[in-house]
């Protein structure tokens, strides 16, 4: 039986992949860095573009079977896959100033993970979901141990490997039980129905718990400081924007639209999770002393106000499609909020300090008397995670987040969203008073890259057109 | 007029941009400038009317209705009516008077512009609280007032700073995080988030309202401060720089309890109803322990801090009785505070800095060194123990009679005990006199005499204690009518 395939709806993956075959060619032909990085750049900006173009057209499927498709091409996928790009966009600027990696292996392994993000957006099955998701993990590997004479680099790389290993394991455990049990994989027949068995609830846990690693939910999470401390901060700024989106995505797709049957099952824990995410997460986040430990903490609790809407929803007594989409969107709407004040957090990291690692809290005294622009930067960014203005995209997303869940009439889970929040300033206010506090002595100005300047820029913009018209990114989700 | 509102807003944020980007001297004049314009624009929003018709209890003399985050039934929606028009004007006013102290008085660590820059940035969100008639933009100012606050405390505050700002900073965040959840209570059951549609309580179930009440009580009264939340407030105002602790308590309080009157007895009048006699028992109790409490105080700053709690406790009392006169008396009570409040605190600014100690046993003598300083002082204190014909009198008097007025042997006794607070009060404040303006002098105060930015920016407030005393009228009049409708909104 042949298939017709149709090409068009996979532009984009196609763009992301020969992004990576082109960036390897260049860094065998060119060798420079500045021309890899270059290509990269470029080949993410036109993943972009065509996503935005394919996705602007008409609803595309391809690789089906009479009742449903594994490849998807529509406005969400489009707007995952863009996103995906501009990050990778993003995090390829930053990287202008880390000197200690391979330029080549480094663009090409990033190119790799975007191509998994931008077929991720489009998965129709759980076979395509794991394997897209797993292609935006595997070159992390790499790339968090990539950092050259680092003891913690290797470390973080090791136990972020050994980690995400069992966590694949554990979810493709769990998409076989399925299988096993309904003889389905497409995400579209799935939520059709499945058998109340007691395999079914076993394999919609292992599912859940797998992809929740990805997250980094509590208690999965343990990985995630050790690894983005260890990796150059870029990778850590990727790690905790694109590999986090991927993840949510992940669980998007599948609880929503896979395991809508079995959400009676998978709601408590979903909400359990969310609360002990995030109260962990922000709790220990309190005690960090290193700026991207800190950081990951609090990407950890960000986790969990993440997955707060969708909990909430399963908790809730009328469980209406309205009130899930409501959920979906909250949900959807947050984490680009996120992911726009997180990249911006780590690119002003990477401002001001080019070229090192993140470093402890108490190096960054005065560094916004050094560093005005950069300062101010990371202080809009850090306040908006607390949610509070000026950083206004923060304070709009906590707002979805606790509407989505009154919404849904789980009033005690907004309480703990709002307690959590309080929490969280605790910490974000210490980072920002220590950049504004005196420095300690006449700080050496480091220059920045213009790359790295025009990342952040960019990222802080966005942060401030998305505060000023939270209008936008709700339409979006 | 309906741009007026919008300029109010505009024309501070945009001082603050000018200040925080010009030198420090240019700054400063910049934002004094644009203080004094939003002072300008403020006072021709006064409009001697009030519609009859119109089926709400708020009826604004100006309103902006613009739409804003459809996602979120945010909606830049504006107004001024006589419950929040005196608070404008007085907001206006202190930010000016602060902000042209900065020119005269420069502060420890310097960058005056970006003092003056936050202090405008703080007016913008203390204005649009009060100008708000949508919920979840009142959420949105309410938040906005929180970082600079702390800055303002952090950097430019004494010398255990960092400790008094964070406290600050958390505290008022608890509320705030719980008024959002408020907030949400009611948008997402009643689907608008327009006051002017929900005061009344509209369609809202009692449970609802119970729950929406509960939760915002507890985020203004962490605001304003009740009594057992009023922790944060003794530390910030003894750590926070003079035009500081003037905001604070001048302005940023009343945020609380124009919160209370407007949003949470407005929007959910059957849960004000049901949670009455404890806000009653809670505000009486913050006047008797605020009133001991000063009784024990050693430090001038902590003991007017704490003063506030007294103060605000008897505002609070009159809310709570949830009559015409109650609220009344809290409005005016609210202005008078603020306009007394803020004399003190610049009073208490002036004696540390000249005999640099605020430690009641190193002062004395204030009389013979400084006769006028002495003067402004006990005015100031006896306006505030409430002497009738100054401002301080009518807010605290007819709290006590709107407790008597509903009767009943509770608001009997809530009464009678708040009659005990307010006798306190005066014996801490005679009891400060005696320790600051009499005795043997303790110490040289440098320099003794008045500087002329001092009297500048003292004047309008000892004026104006003195003719809200006199004619309290002045805001009672324009606040009448609108809080005899949201009363008889409340009752129904």
């Amino acid at each position: 039986m042949t298939q017709s395939v149709d090409h068009l709806a996979l532009l984009p993956a196609y763009l992301a992949a020969g992004t990576a075959v082109l960036v390897l060619l260049t860094d065998l032909v060119l060798a420079r860095r500045a021309a890899v990085l270059a290509v990269a750049a470029l080949g993410a900006l036109a993943t972009a573009a065509g996503a935005i173009g394919i996705g602007s057209g008409d609803d595309r499927q391809t690789f089906c079977v009479p009742d449903a498709c594994s490849f998807v091409a529509n406005d969400r996928s489009a707007l995952i896959a863009a996103l995906f790009a501009l990050l990778t966009l993003g995090v390829i600027g930053l990287s202008a100033a880390t000197r200690d990696v391979p330029p080549g292996e480094y663009a090409f392994l990033l190119a790799c993970s975007m191509t998994g993000g931008v077929v991720l957006g489009s998965a129709g099955d759980l076979i395509t979901l794991i394997v897209a998701l797993e292609t935006l993990t595997l070159p992390l590997y790499a790339l968090v141990g990539l950092r050259r004479r680092t003891v913690a680099s290797a470390e973080g790389a090791v136990t972020f490997f050994v980690v995400s290993v069992v966590a694949t394991a554990v979810t493709l455990l769990g998409a076989a039980l399925l299988y096993a049990v309904s003889g389905r994989v497409h995400l579209a027949t799935l939520a059709t129905g499945l058998p109340d068995l007691p395999l079914t609830g076993a394999a919609v846990v292992l599912v859940l718990s797998g992809l929740a690693f990805k997250v980094a939910a509590v208690p999965f999470h343990a990985w995630a400081p050790a690894t983005y401390d260890g990796a150059p901060v870029p990778i850590a700024a990727y790690l905790s924007t694109a590999s986090k989106l991927g993840g949510v995505i992940a669980i998007l797709y599948a609880v929503v639209d896979g395991l809508r049957p079995a959400l009676d099952l998978a709601g408590p824990a979903l909400a359990v999770l969310a609360v002990l995410t995030m109260t962990v997460g922000n709790l220990v986040a309190l005690r960090q002393t290193r700026m991207v430990r800190l950081l990951a903490w609090s990407s950890v609790a960000q986790a969990g106000y993440i997955l707060a809407p969708l909990g909430g929803f399963m908790l809730a007594e009328g469980r209406t499609a309205e009130a899930l989409s409501v959920a979906v969107s909250a949900t959807v709407a947050y984490t680009v909020f996120y992911v726009l004040l997180e990249i911006g957090a780590f690119g002003a990291v990477v401002a001001l300090r080019p070229g090192e690692d993140g470093g402890l809290i108490a190096d960054y005294r005065g560094a916004a008397r050094t560093h005005p622009w950069a300062g101010a930067a990371l202080v809009l960014a850090l306040v908006g995670l607390a949610g509070l203005p000026p950083g206004l995209a923060g304070l709009f997303a906590k707002v979805v987040v606790v509407r989505s869940l009154l919404d849904g009439g789980a009033g005690w889970l907004a309480v703990v969203v709002a307690l959590n929040a309080v929490i969280g300033l605790a910490y974000y206010v210490r980072v920002a008073a220590a950049l504004y506090g005196p420095a300690p002595a006449a700080g050496v100005r480091a220059r920045v890259p213009w790359a790295v300047a025009a990342a952040l820029g960019a990222a802080t913009l966005a942060v401030v057109l998305v505060g000023f018209a939270p209008q936008m990114v709700l339409d979006l989700s | 007029m309906r741009w007026l509102l919008v300029a109010l807003l505009a024309v501070p944020a945009a001082g603050a941009l000018l200040a925080a980007f010009l030198p420090t001297k240019a700054g400063q004049v910049a934002g004094t400038v644009a203080a004094a314009a939003a002072l300008g624009l403020s006072l021709p929003l006064y409009k001697d009317s009030w519609f009859s018709y119109g089926s709400s209890a708020v009826r604004p003399w100006h309103e902006v209705d613009l739409s804003w985050v459809p996602g979120l039934d945010l909606r830049f929606h504006l107004g001024v009516d006589g419950v929040s028009y005196p608070l404008v004007v007085l907001t206006a006013l202190l930010t000016l008077l602060c902000c042209a102290f900065t020119l005269w008085r420069a502060l420890a660590p310097g960058r005056g512009h970006t003092l003056v820059a936050l202090l405008l940035v703080i007016e913008v969100g203390i204005l649009g609280t009060f100008l708000a008639l949508d919920l979840v933009l009142f959420f949105v100012f309410f938040e906005v007032v929180l970082l600079p606050m702390y800055a303002v405390i952090a950097v430019w505050g004494g010398d255990d700073r960092a400790h008094a700002a964070r406290k600050f900073v958390l505290y008022t965040l608890f509320g705030s995080v719980l008024l959002l959840v408020g907030v949400f209570t009611v948008v997402v059951s009643a689907g608008t988030a327009d006051i002017v549609a929900l005061t009344g309580g509209g369609e809202l179930s009692r449970g609802t309202q119970i729950a929406a009440f509960v939760l915002l009580a507890i985020a203004f009264a962490v605001k304003s401060p009740l009594w057992p939340l009023h922790t944060w407030l003794p530390d910030a105002h003894t750590q926070a720089p003079t035009v500081g602790s003037v905001i604070l308590a001048g302005v940023l309080l009343k945020m609380g309890t124009y919160g209370l009157i407007r949003v949470a007895v407005g929007v959910a009048p059957e849960g004000a109803r049901w949670a009455a006699p404890a806000l009653g028992i809670l505000a009486v109790a913050a006047i008797v322990v605020g009133s001991l409490v000063c009784l024990a105080q050693t430090e001038l700053k902590r003991l007017i801090a704490y003063s506030s709690v007294g103060h605000m406790g008897f505002v609070l009392l009159g809310i709570a009785t949830l009559t015409t006169t109650g609220i009344q008396a809290a409005l005016i009570g609210n202005v008078a505070h603020g306009v007394i409040t803020g004399l003190l605190f610049f009073l208490a600014g002036a004696i540390k800095e000249r005999a640099h100690t605020g430690e009641l046993a190193q002062l004395g003598g204030l009389r013979e060194q400084s006769p006028w300083l002495a003067g402004i002082l006990a005015f100031a204190a006896i306006a505030s123990l409430g002497l009738p014909g100054l401002a301080g009198f009518w807010g605290e008097a007819f709290a006590v009679v709107a407790s008597l007025d509903r009767g009943g042997p509770l608001w009997t006794t809530l009464a009678a005990v708040a009659a005990v607070g307010g006798a306190l009060t005066a014996a801490y404040f005679l009891r400060l006199l005696r320790r600051v303006t009499h005795g043997p002098a303790a110490g040289a105060l440098d320099p003794p005499g008045l500087a002329r930015a001092e009297v500048a920016a003292w004047a309008p407030l000892v004026l104006l204690a003195l003719v809200v005393g006199l004619l309290p009228a002045l805001v009672l009049g324009m606040a009448g009518d609108p809080v005899g409708a949201l009363v008889e909104a409340v009752r129904s």
